[in-house]
C-alpha cells in the first residue's frame, strides 16, 4: 500500500483531472463534476489505505514511527549541494494531512456537484478545484523545503483563481488579488528563510535539514549561530522568515487581512481551502520543521506562540461582531489556527514535553472536521436564503432540518462541548499550556468562551431568533450528505488516541484527560453558549443596546480594528505615490531626458558645425588662410 | 549536423520569400520555413547529447572554420556549446510564435516575413560565431531589420522610438567594436586573433582587462537594458509591431546577455571580478526600481516593457554575481524570459486588434470574450510572477541561490533586493490582469471575437516551451552546465 505508485497516485490522480477539464472543459462540461468526484474518490481510498498500513498494519518500528520516502526524484540541481527534490513523504503529520486534505477534498467535491449546479463555468470550477488538492496534496508530501515552496505557491494560485470565480464581481477580483499579493508578501519571508536555512543546513531536504540543524555542535548549527545580522544569529532569522511565510498562509495577526475577504468565493471553496486545508499551511510547516525550531531556537517558538495567542483572541474578539456569516466563520478560522499555532509554541520535542505539538495537529484534524461542516453548512444556508446576512436569516430549524443538526453539532464542537472532537483536541491545547505557559493559558481560555459565544450567536441568528418568513428548503441529498458525514466525523473524532499516531518524536504519547482541569472550559464554554442564548434566541433589543453602550470600542472591532485601512493607507500612500511614481517619474525624467538631451545637444552642433560649409569659395579661402596662420604661429612660436 | 543548415535555412526562406508574390504563399513559406528552423535546432540538441553521452567534452561542438580574412586573421569560425544551443532553442521557438503572430499583416507582407527572418538569420548567427567580428556581424545583422520593423510596421511615436531603439543599441554596438579592437591590439602581435576560443585560453594582463571589460560588458548591456542605458526598451517596444516587440524582447534583448557571458566574461574574466559590485548594484536597481515603474504603467505594451527592464535585471544580476549557481540562473533567465515575453506581447498583441486600445484602464472583463486569450495572458503573467511549473520560477530561484552562495551582507542584500521583486511582480501582474480580464465587460466589448487558430497556436508553441522548462528543468540546467563551468574555469584560472 506504501508504494511510490500508489502514494504518487493520491496527488496525480487530481492533477490528471486539473488536465483533462482544462484542455477538454466545453466537451466534459456535464461530467467534469462527476469525474473530478471520482478522481478524489479514488485518491482518498488509496489515502484510506495508506493511512491504515502506515498506522496500523506496519506501525512502529523500535517504538518509532519511521519516516518513509517511497519516491525522490532530483528535479532541480542548483549546486553540489542545493537540489530541489520532488518526492513523497510519508510520517504521521504527512499521512494525516494526507487524511484530512483528500476527505475534506472529497466532501467539497461532492457538495459542489450539487451547490454550483448550473453555473456557466461548472468545468473550469472543478478544473481549479482538482489543480488545488493536487498542490496542497503536492505540499503535504513534500521531502524538500523547496518543494514545499513549489506546491506553495501553486496553492496560493489555486485559492487566487477560487476567490476569483466571480472574475465579473468587482469585490470577488479586489478580494483574489488582495489574498494573492499578502500571502506573496509572507513568501518573500519564506524564500529568503528558505535560503538562510539551507545555507546553513547545506541541504533542501527536510530530513538533512533537521539533522544539521538540530544535532549540538555540528558544523552547519555552530555556523548558523554564530553567524549573526542586527544582532540576532542566522537560525534565528532563517526560522522567523519561513515562520513569516506560514504567518501569511495560515492568516495569523498582521497578515490575516486576506482571509475574510477570500470568503468572496463559492462557499464550498471557503471550506476546503480557507478552512481546512490551505490556511492550515503555516501550521503545518512549523510541524514539518518543529525538531528545529524545539531544539534549536525555543525563543522564537515561544515568539510564535504568542503571535497565536494574540491572533486566537483578536480574531474571536472580532467574530462577535461581524453580520456576515461566512466572515464569522473566517475569523473562527482564523482565531482556531492561531490555536494552533501557540500549541506548537508552548510545546517542547519529545516525550510529554511535545503534548502541545500532539495537540496542535490533533485540532487541526479535528478543526478540519467541523469547520468544513460549518461552511458547507453556511453553504446551504445561503444557497437556501440567497444572502451572507444574518438579518436575512432566522428561524430556518424547521425548513432546514439536517443542516440545522449537523451545524449544531459543529458548533458544539467547536465550543468545546464534551464529548464532541473540538472538546478533546482544546483539552489537550490547554492542558499543554498550562503546564508551559500560563499567561498563554489564560488568553485561550478566554478565547473559547469568546469561540462559544459568537459560534451560538451565529447558531441562533440562523436558525432561531425570528421566525422564517422565506421559502427556505432543505439542500438536496447531495449537498446534505457530506453535512452527515462530517457531522458524523466532528462528533466522533475526538475519540481517536491522537497521541497514539502523532507525537512530535514518533514514539506514542498518552494523554489523559484530567476531569478536574476540564471544568473551567467547559464552564465558560457553556455560560458562552448561554449568553448568546439569552442575547439571540428571541429577537429582541439587547444586543442593540449593548452595542451602543460599548460605542467605539465595539466600532472598533467591528471595523477589524481599521488594520485594513492601514495597509491601505501603506500600499497607496507609501508604495504608490513614494515609490512607484518617483521611480517612474526619474525615469522620465532624468535617464529618458538625459538620453534625448544627448541626442538633441549632437543635433544642435551638427546644425550649427554644417553651417560652416556653405559653398562659397571666399569663406573656404578664408578658413584656408586662417588654418595656415594659426599653424605658422604654432610652428614658429609655441614650439 | 552541419551547422550551415541552420544559419541557412533562415536566410534561404527569406531570400525565397523576395521572389513570391501571394501574400498567402509567403505565409506559408515563413511558415515552413519557421517549422524547419525548430526541427533543424531540435535536431542539433539531440545530436549534441549524443556526442556528450559518447563522451565528447570540447568547448565548441560541431565546428567549421574557413579563413575569410586572412590579412587580419579573421574567420568564418562557428561552433556551439550547450548554452548556444539553449539560446538557439529559444530563438527557434519566438520565430515560429512570431511568424504565426503575424499571419494577420496586410501591409508589405513580402518585407514584413522577410525582415522577421533576416533577424533569426542574425540571431542563429550571432549565437554560433566562434570568432569575434563574425560575431559582430550577425549582431548587427539582427539589429538593423529592427529599425525599419518599428519605423514602418510600428505605432505610436514610431519614428522617434525607432531612432532611438537603432541609436542606443549602434552605440551600444560601437563600444562593443572598440572592445573587440581592443583586445585584438592587447594581445601580444604574434598571437592577435578575433578567434573567442584562443582568446579565452591567452588571457590578457589584468590592466587591460580592467579597460575593455567596460566596454565589452558596457555595450552588450545595453542590448540587455543595462540601468541605466535602458530607456529604449520600453519605447521600442511599445512602438514595434506584435512580433517585433516579440522578438526584440524575445531575442534581441537575450544578444546582450549571451555576449555579457559568452564574451565579456568569458575573455576578461579578471576584469569581471574588478567590476562585478558595480554590475551587481546596477541590475539589483534596475530590478527593483524597473518594478516599480511598472507598477503605474498604464499601457500594456509599456508595462511589459518595463517589467522586461526588471526580469533582465536578473541575467545581468546572475553575470556579476560570478558564481556558477547565478550564471546558470542568469542562463535560464534568458530562455524563461525570451518564452514568456514573448507570449506576453504576443497576446497584447491579439487584445489590441480587437479592443483597439492597449490602456488597461480601458479594459474590463474581457475573460467572458476572449478566454483563450485571456488565459494565455494569465499564463504569461504566472510565469511573469515565478509560478512555480513555468519557466520563471526555476530561473528567478537559480539565480537567488547562486546569489546567497556568497556570505557577504553587499551580495546577499542584492539578492534579498531581487528577491523582493517577486512581490512587486505580483502586484503589477495582477492589477493589469484584474482590469483587462477579470471585472465586468466593459459594452464595447461585449461582442469580440476570441483568438484565430494562428494565434491559438502561436501560444501554444510558447506555452509548450514554458512548461517544457517549467516542469522538468533539469535538461536545460544540465545543457548549460558544461558552458558556465568553462566561464568559471576562466574565473579561476588566476
Amino acid at each position: 500500500m506504501l508504494s511510490a505508485t500508489n502514494i504518487a497516485l493520491i496527488p496525480l490522480l487530481p492533477l490528471l483531472g486539473f488536465v483533462l477539464l482544462s484542455l477538454f472543459g466545453k466537451q466534459l462540461k456535464p461530467f467534469a463534476g462527476v469525474l473530478a468526484t471520482v478522481l478524489i474518490l479514488v485518491s482518498a481510498v488509496l489515502t484510506g489505505g495508506a493511512a491504515w498500513t502506515y498506522f496500523f498494519a506496519n506501525g512502529r518500528v523500535n517504538d518509532v514511527y519511521q519516516t518513509i520516502i517511497p519516491l525522490n526524484i532530483e528535479w532541480l540541481r542548483f549546486n553540489d549541494q542545493l537540489s530541489i527534490q520532488m518526492g513523497l513523504l510519508l510520517d504521521p503529520i504527512s499521512v494525516m494531512m494526507l487524511v484530512v486534505v483528500t476527505l475534506i477534498s472529497l466532501m467539497v467535491h461532492i457538495y459542489s456537484n450539487s451547490y454550483m449546479h448550473g453555473e456557466k463555468r461548472f468545468a473550469t470550477y472543478f478544473a481549479y478545484l482538482q489543480l488545488f488538492t493536487f498542490s496542497m496534496l503536492g505540499l503535504v508530501l513534500a521531502t524538500n523545503i523547496f518543494q514545499t515552496y513549489f506546491f506553495w505557491e501553486l496553492v496560493g494560485v489555486s485559492s487566487f483563481l477560487l476567490i476569483g470565480y466571480y472574475y465579473d464581481k468587482p469585490s470577488a477580483v479586489a478580494a483574489s488579488k488582495k489574498a494573492f499579493i499578502v500571502t506573496r508578501f509572507a513568501d518573500l519571508g519564506f524564500l529568503i528563510g528558505i535560503l538562510v536555512l539551507s545555507f546553513y543546513g547545506g541541504s533542501l531536504d527536510f530530513q538533512t535539514l533537521i539533522q544539521q540543524l538540530t544535532t549540538p555542535h555540528t558544523p552547519a548549527l555552530d555556523a548558523a549561530n554564530k553567524a549573526s545580522f542586527l544582532g540576532v544569529s542566522a537560525l534565528t532569522w532563517g526560522l522567523s522568515l519561513v515562520f513569516i511565510g506560514g504567518a501569511g498562509k495560515s492568516a495569523l495577526f498582521p497578515l490575516h487581512i486576506w482571509l475574510p475577504d477570500a470568503m468572496e468565493g463559492p462557499t464550498p471553496v471557503s471550506a476546503l481551502i480557507h478552512a481546512a486545508t490551505m490556511v492550515v499551511a503555516g501550521v503545518y510547516l512549523v510541524a514539518r520543521l518543529f525538531p528545529i525550531y524545539a531544539i534549536s531556537a525555543p525563543e522564537l517558538l515561544a515568539a510564535i506562540g504568542w503571535v497565536g495567542a494574540i491572533s486566537a483572541v483578536i480574531a474571536a474578539l472580532i467574530a462577535c461582531t461581524q453580520t456576515d456569516i461566512k466572515r464569522v466563520l473566517a475569523y473562527s478560522t482564523m482565531s482556531q489556527i492561531g490555536y494552533m499555532m501557540f500549541a506548537l509554541g508552548v510545546s517542547g520535542y519529545g516525550g510529554e514535553a511535545g503534548l502541545g505539538f500532539t495537540a496542535s495537529m490533533f485540532h487541526l484534524f479535528t478543526h478540519a472536521l467541523f469547520k468544513a461542516l460549518l461552511f458547507l453548512g453556511a453553504g446551504a444556508v445561503i444557497h437556501a436564503v440567497h444572502s451572507n446576512e444574518m438579518h436575512d436569516m432566522g428561524g430556518l430549524r424547521k425548513q432546514m432540518p439536517i443542516t440545522h443538526i449537523s451545524f449544531l453539532i459543529a458548533c458544539l464542537a467547536i465550543a468545546g462541548v464534551p464529548p464532541l472532537s473540538g472538546f478533546f483536541s482544546k483539552e489537550e491545547i490547554l492542558l499543554a499550556a498550562y503546564q508551559n505557559n500560563t499567561p498563554i493559558y489564560w488568553i485561550a481560555l478566554i478565547t473559547s468562551g469568546l469561540t462559544a459565544f459568537y459560534m451560538f450567536r451565529l447558531y441562533f441568528r440562523i436558525f432561531w431568533n425570528k421566525p422564517h418568513t422565506g421559502h427556505a428548503h432543505e439542500a438536496s441529498a447531495i449537498m446534505w450528505l457530506p453535512l452527515v458525514l462530517l457531522a458524523v466525523g466532528a462528533a466522533f473524532a475526538g475519540l481517536i488516541p491522537f497521541g497514539e499516531l502523532v507525537s512530535s518524536d514518533g514514539k506514542a504519547l498518552h494523554s489523559e484527560l484530567h476531569l478536574s482541569f476540564s471544568i473551567a472550559p467547559v464552564a465558560l464554554g457553556v455560560f458562552g453558549i448561554l449568553i448568546a442564548a439569552w442575547l439571540y434566541g428571541k429577537q429582541n433589543a439587547k444586543p442593540a443596546s449593548i452595542q451602543s453602550s460599548l460605542g467605539g470600542l465595539f466600532q472598533a472591532v467591528y471595523h477589524k480594528l481599521y488594520i485594513d485601512e492601514l495597509y491601505l493607507f501603506l500600499t497607496k500612500s507609501v508604495v504608490f505615490a513614494l515609490i512607484a511614481k518617483p521611480a517612474a517619474w526619474i525615469d522620465q525624467h532624468i535617464i529618458n531626458a538625459a538620453v534625448n538631451g544627448s541626442a538633441s545637444i549632437t543635433q544642435k552642433i551638427s546644425s550649427n558645425i554644417k553651417t560652416w560649409q556653405s559653398g562659397k569659395v571666399q569663406e573656404y579661402g578664408l578658413y584656408f588662410l586662417g588654418g595656415v596662420i594659426g599653424l605658422a604661429v604654432l610652428v614658429l612660436y609655441i614650439w | 549536423m552541419n551547422l550551415l543548415y541552420i544559419l541557412g535555412i533562415p536566410l534561404l526562406t527569406a531570400l525565397l520569400l523576395l521572389v513570391m508574390r501571394s501574400p498567402d504563399w509567403i505565409r506559408r513559406t515563413a511558415l515552413y520555413g519557421a517549422l524547419l528552423q525548430l526541427g533543424m535546432v531540435v535536431w542539433l540538441f539531440i545530436a549534441y547529447q549524443q556526442q556528450r553521452t559518447m563522451g565528447y567534452a570540447m568547448a565548441a561542438f560541431f565546428e567549421q572554420n574557413y579563413a575569410w580574412f586572412s590579412v587580419w586573421n579573421i574567420h568564418f569560425h562557428i561552433g556551439v556549446d550547450g548554452m548556444s544551443i539553449a539560446m538557439m532553442l529559444l530563438t527557434a521557438f519566438v520565430v515560429l510564435a512570431g511568424v504565426l503572430v503575424s499571419w494577420n499583416v496586410q501591409r508589405m507582407v513580402k518585407e514584413y516575413y522577410f525582415l522577421l527572418l533576416l533577424l533569426s538569420f542574425g540571431a542563429y548567427g550571432f549565437f554560433m560565431s566562434q570568432d569575434l567580428l563574425l560575431l559582430f556581424f550577425f549582431l548587427e545583422i539582427a539589429v538593423i531589420p529592427k529599425y525599419l520593423l518599428i519605423a514602418v510596421w510600428g505605432s505610436g511615436n514610431k519614428n522617434y522610438s525607432a531612432n532611438k531603439l537603432a541609436l542606443m543599441l549602434m552605440g551600444g554596438s560601437a563600444l562593443i567594436f572598440v572592445g573587440i579592437l581592443g583586445i585584438f591590439y592587447a594581445t601580444p602581435a604574434d598571437q592577435r586573433s578575433f578567434d573567442i576560443l584562443q582568446l579565452a585560453n591567452q588571457q590578457l594582463g589584468p590592466g587591460s582587462q580592467k579597460i575593455i571589460y567596460p566596454l565589452l560588458f558596457g555595450g552588450f548591456g545595453v542590448f540587455s537594458a543595462l540601468f541605466p542605458f535602458h530607456t529604449w526598451v520600453p519605447d521600442g517596444h511599445s512602438s514595434a509591431p506584435t512580433a517585433g516587440s516579440m522578438f526584440l524582447a524575445g531575442i534581441s534583448m537575450k544578444l546582450g546577455g549571451y555576449g555579457c557571458l559568452k564574451v565579456a566574461t568569458l575573455l576578461l574574466p579578471e576584469g569581471a571580478k574588478v567590476y562585478a559590485d558595480l554590475v551587481i548594484a546596477l541590475s539589483a536597481i534596475a530590478i527593483l526600481y524597473g518594478a516599480f515603474a511598472t507598477l503605474i504603467q498604464k499601457d500594456l505594451k509599456y508595462m511589459n516593457a518595463y517589467s522586461s527592464i526588471s526580469h533582465c535585471g536578473f541575467v545581468l544580476l546572475g553575470i556579476g554575481m560570478l558564481t556558477k549557481t547565478a550564471f546558470n540562473g542568469a542562463v535560464l533567465q534568458m530562455v524563461s524570459h525570451g518564452l514568456m515575453t514573448a507570449l506576453f506581447f504576443a497576446v497584447i498583441g491579439m487584445i489590441y486588434e480587437r479592443t483597439h486600445t492597449r490602456t488597461i484602464a480601458e479594459m474590463g472583463g474581457l475573460l467572458k470574450v476572449m478566454p483563450f486569450a485571456v488565459t494565455a495572458l494569465f499564463i504569461a503573467g504566472l510565469a511573469s510572477l515565478g509560478l512555480p511549473g513555468l519557466s520563471g520560477f526555476v530561473a528567478e530561484m537559480t539565480v537567488f541561490v547562486g546569489g546567497w552562495e556568497h556570505q557577504d551582507i553587499y551580495h546577499r542584500a542584492a539578492t534579498v533586493i531581487a528577491c523582493m521583486s517577486i512581490v512587486v511582480t505580483a502586484v503589477y501582474i495582477l492589477r493589469a490582469i484584474g482590469q483587462v480580464a477579470m471585472g465586468p465587460i466593459k459594452e464595447n466589448f461585449a461582442s469580440l471575437q476570441d483568438v484565430a487558430w494562428y494565434e491559438k497556436m502561436a501560444a501554444v508553441v510558447l506555452i509548450a516551451g514554458m512548461l517544457a522548462m517549467g516542469l522538468a528543468p533539469q535538461w536545460l540546467n544540465e545543457l548549460i552546465q558544461p558552458s558556465t563551468q568553462f566561464i568559471m574555469d576562466k574565473l579561476a584560472a588566476k
